[in-house]
């Protein structure tokens, strides 16, 4: 029955041999242009507030510019890394970001698991438990941190009045750093343990049970099952934190706003800006942290593999 | 039934540990709110005695009502405009196939990884120039396109939930691309578009540092950035008591999405990490 | 109400794999044409390619005689039902049937009058405000044949509409859609990889396998005259028995022993050269307990003997099963089979296994040996090496390869 229709059919083929281009339908057409439609706002403000700055950043980076004496704007090459990379309060500052963040980062993947491992198996007061921990995450750094600072204040603390007195928890570098961790692990931990327990709902029961006939007791099914399962979930929320916890700001300025050697090295941009006004020097410092995140992202990026999140497009066909 | 009883028990002492490291930093900034400058350097974690003064204080203050005001208006106007944005970038990446949609994807993951102060220098340099330093649009630009990548995975994390043959079937009743967009898929994302709405707010309420660098007065100073600023009454009082007071009032708002939208909140923070 | 042509249709993806290889395809108008094959098969691809949700790489499809390649879903007039039902959840029934007919603009009164008639044929009156997600899978199903129904399109295509199903609910909306179609004269394309399914709604069927067309025909003709191995396993529940067999000298040598030909079969046969290697196909209900079968019968026929492994009442006939000593028969056509259907029930059985229907009155018991006869004017003879049906001389039917 299709024999007849065989010739024409060859015929009408004939301009469209060779390498054809997959002809588009409307329908298809209609789909490229709302997807360009829907993505264009997002891509212009984009494009206007984060792709524009940072090469105005860039070339600010590579100027002399200091806004108390702006006639003075000049090129100045790399001159202002230069003066960045060779002073100490760049080094100091990189050094306390780096313990900071690596030493608040493991501590909330520690908490962090206990909590997801508590949250998942707990029977008592689940709700209750995921509510409460949500108010370290939602709540203002600020008021956060000013929570903190009046804790150790001397005088005014309940936790100062544990110390002897006499002791000043935040005029001390050490004691200040610790104060900022504790108070950086004290928000975050709430998130990091609900990115693991997302993690830990992806473990199937079944083999965990599978595991315990085995023979495995519980700190080995954590860590022969667990753990290797999770390793995604570990991976975006470490990720997520390490790169969050280097730009810590908030907490510091309202603890000790970088006193005794303290600050980090977005208050040392931001002093840079607002202290002195130093626009070129402050530019090649947000640069330089800038190309810090980057490495780091690179880093877990390696250990991700090719995957970034939100690039799938299964399901389609 | 003993063993199971012991172990309920364990469960809620541990619970009862959660709950403690949770609540008591928060307990000590309200239990400082309501102390009177008497007690205030006390050291007490409960207030021997309690007043309203630290609030009636802040309020007498315009510098606190007007951030207060600034707060909640910026906020609110970010909130709408980056979820709008982002609903509509989050659906064209989850559903639809067009040109650059790659680089799309990759740049906002990039921006969520941004460190915010890499940007202030530029933007408060540009801010200054075209006259929109210390505005309501000059934060709220920058917190839209900070708030965008968070919008765009959850979003999109709730669009890949909808199943394609919905669309499907609009494109079959007869409906254009944008209205199946509109009528059917639109409505269902509701839930998450508002999950989205929460987690942009808090964001958004959270921020200091574009907000300390790029206002200046009380024209667009935000919350956070009066209360670091108070200075007190007078030049001699401490403000410990209206900086409680003020903190709480910033954590109000939190608390109650909290309490109300635990499980959307939950659902919306985890969404898009879990598949990556 | 229109007639769809599928003109030399193929879908190749950008990655290069070829879905729907040279789809040509008549469906005439009201016709009720069904697609059927294992999954992967092309089956819904093509579907889709109709209804303008995958773009067609080559060839031309018409629907009421004007090319529609380039048309969006949208402007082909063509309702679709889906597997998952698709029903919109955030609207009523009454919404959801009214949808299409909205968005075409018609007016609110009018709309209405539709909904409903379209209700009244599917029983669904009762429940026209009440949101999908409190409805039965039975409902549901119902609601969404009424959102293709209720803007009289040019024809409904359904992708597995029934699979969602169980199995008593699948029967009864069987005799639905097939009433419906009936009534409603509109030219319908199903989908579905059951064949029992595609045996009783079709006038006609399209069996595929990897992208291209096996075989159309009625349902009589493609379990009478299967064009190849692999329509012939397909089609038939049990499926057909696949025996390997030796042609010497006018008679077929095979593990049930020897068939003498027909005159038929060697007429075929000889005329194009076939191979001394092939594969006989016998159908269950063409054996029969030798003892019930009448003496004038058993000459056209052929008698064995073999051991009943497993015997099932059915009460109007018995499925006895054999096992068969000696090799089996082997082709690529009933390997993809064996897949396809999990390799328990795989044709001519994996152990050797030879299903067979008798009458009820057979005598045969499970773990004995019994007599049986195989009426040999009806058995199949294939070509091994590409699975085509020697006994078909019209070849014509056998469209792709």
């Amino acid at each position: 029955m299709t024999v007849q229709s065989r010739a024409t059919a060859a015929e009408r083929q004939q301009p469209s041999q060779g390498p054809t281009k997959a002809q588009r339908s409307d329908g298809k057409r209609a789909e490229r242009r709302l997807g360009i439609m829907l993505a264009a706002p997002a891509a212009i403000i984009i494009v206007l507030v984060t792709a524009y700055p940072v090469g105005y950043a860039v070339w600010l980076s590579l100027q002399r510019y200091d806004l108390r004496f702006p006639a003075e704007q000049s090129f100045a090459g790399l001159a202002n890394y230069g003066a960045v990379l060779s002073s100490s309060y760049w080094w100091q500052a990189f050094g306390v970001t780096m313990l900071i963040t690596v030493v608040s980062v493991a501590i909330e993947f520690v908490l962090g698991l206990a909590l997801a491992l508590a949250m998942h198996r707990t029977l008592v007061a689940r709700g209750l438990i995921r509510t409460v921990i949500l108010i370290p995450y939602g709540i203002v750094t600020v008021v956060a941190a000013f929570s903190w600072q009046f804790a150790w204040t001397p005088g005014t603390g309940y936790l100062a009045a544990l110390l002897p007195t006499g002791t000043a928890p935040l005029t001390d570098f050490g004691a200040s750093l610790a104060i900022i961790i504790g108070a950086e692990v004290w928000k975050t931990t709430p998130f990091m343990a609900l990115l693991l327990l997302a993690g830990l709902a992806l473990v199937p029961e079944d083999m965990l049970k599978a595991a315990a006939m085995d023979g495995a007791g519980p700190w080995q099914r954590l860590t022969q099952i667990i753990l290797p399962m999770m390793k995604p979930a570990i991976l975006v929320a470490l990720l997520f934190r390490t790169l969050d916890a280097f730009r810590v700001f908030d907490n510091i300025y309202i603890l000790t706003n970088g006193a005794n050697g303290t600050g980090s090295v977005s208050m040392l941009g931001y002093n840079n800006l607002f202290k002195a006004f130093n626009l070129g020097i402050g530019s090649a410092i947000s640069v330089l942290i800038f190309i810090s995140v980057a490495i780091i992202a690179l880093i877990f990026i390696r250990l991700f593999g090719a995957s970034a999140p939100g690039s799938d497009n299964t399901g389609k066909r | 039934m003993g063993t199971d009883s012991r172990t309920r028990i364990w469960w809620a002492l541990a619970g009862v540990v959660v709950c403690i490291y949770a609540l008591v930093p928060v307990l000590w900034i309200v239990s400082l709110s309501f102390k009177t400058t008497d007690t205030i350097t006390d050291g007490s974690f409960v207030p021997r005695s309690w007043t309203l003064d630290n609030y009636a204080q802040i309020f007498s203050l315009d510098l606190f009502t007007s951030a207060l005001v600034n707060s909640i208006g910026i906020a609110i106007i970010s909130t709408v405009l980056a979820v709008v944005i982002g609903t509509m970038a989050a659906y064209a990446i989850a559903r639809l196939d067009f040109p650059g949609k790659k680089t799309l994807v990759g740049v906002s993951l990039l921006i969520a990884m941004f460190p915010q102060i890499s940007l202030v220098s530029p933007l408060f340099d540009i801010s200054r120039a075209v006259g929109l330093f210390d505005t309501w649009p000059g934060l709220i630009l920058p917190y839209i396109t900070f708030a965008l990548p968070l919008a765009i995975y959850t979003l999109s994390a709730f669009f890949r939930e909808i199943p394609w043959e919905l669309e499907k079937a609009a494109k079959m009743d007869g409906a254009t691309p944008l209205q199946a967009f509109r009528e059917v898929i639109v409505p269902l994302a509701a839930p998450g578009v508002f999950t989205t709405a929460i987690l942009v707010f808090i964001f958004c309420w959270n921020d200091f540092l574009f907000a300390i660098s790029l206002t200046s007065t009380s024209a667009s100073q935000t919350a956070p950035v009066a209360i670091a600023n108070f200075t007190g009454a007078s030049q001699f009082a401490e403000p410990t008591g209206s900086i409680a007071a003020a903190a709480v009032l910033l954590t109000i708002p939190i608390i109650i999405f909290v309490l109300l939208f635990q499980r959307r909140i939950v659902a919306g923070l985890t969404s898009g990490a879990v598949k990556g | 109400m229109a007639d769809i042509v599928l003109d030399h249709i193929v879908k190749r993806y950008p990655d290069g794999t070829v879905a729907a290889d040279d789809l040509s395809i008549e469906i005439a108008d009201g016709e009720f044409v069904i697609l059927v094959g294992p999954s992967g098969c092309g089956k819904s691809t093509a579907l889709n390619m109709i209804a303008g949700l995958e773009d067609i790489t080559e060839g031309e499809l018409r629907i009421g005689g004007e090319r529609v390649n380039e048309k969006a879903p949208k402007d082909r007039d063509i309702a679709m039902v889906f597997q998952s039902y698709a029903l919109y959840p955030h609207m009523t029934v009454r919404e959801n049937m009214g949808f299409p007919l909205k968005l075409a603009k018609v007016d609110k009164e009018e709309i209405n009058r539709k909904v409903e008639d379209a209700a009244k044929i599917l029983d669904l009156t009762t429940h026209l405000d009440r949101k999908p997600a409190t409805m039965s899978g039975g409902q549901r199903q119902r609601v969404a044949m009424g959102r293709a129904i209720v803007r009289s399109p040019k024809a409904f295509l359904m992708d597995e509409p029934l699979s969602n199903l169980d199995a008593k609910l699948r029967v009864q909306m069987r005799t639905m859609v097939s009433k419906l179609q009936q009534r409603l004269e509109t030219t319908t394309v199903y989908v579905t990889h059951d064949q029992t399914e595609a045996m009783t709604l079709g006038d006609r069927i399209v069996v595929m396998r990897g992208g291209m067309i096996q075989q159309i025909g009625s349902p009589e003709t493609l379990y009478d005259t299967p064009a190849n191995l692999f329509v012939a396993g397909f089609i038939g529940s049990p499926a057909m028995n696949f025996l390997p067999a030796t042609l010497e000298e006018g008679v077929f040598h095979t593990p049930l022993g020897e068939f003498a030909l027909t005159d038929e079969l060697r007429g075929a046969l000889a005329s194009g050269n076939a191979p001394r290697e092939l594969i006989v196909g016998i159908r269950p209900e063409h054996f029969e307990d030798s003892a019930l079968v009448e003496d004038h019968q058993k000459a056209h026929g052929s008698v064995f003997t073999a051991q009943v492994e497993v015997l099932e009442s059915m009460g109007s006939d018995k499925y006895v099963y054999f096992s068969v000593e000696g090799e089996q028969a082997v082709s690529d056509e009933l390997a993809e089979l064996a897949a396809d259907a999990g390799t328990s029930d795989v044709p001519g059985g994996d152990s050797g296994t030879l299903v067979t229907r008798l009458s009820s009155a057979s005598t045969a018991r499970e773990g004995r040996p019994s007599e049986v006869w195989v009426d040999t004017s009806k058995i199949q003879v294939f070509d091994p090496s590409n699975g085509r049906n020697l006994t078909v001389r019209d070849a014509a039917t056998v469209a792709g390869g």
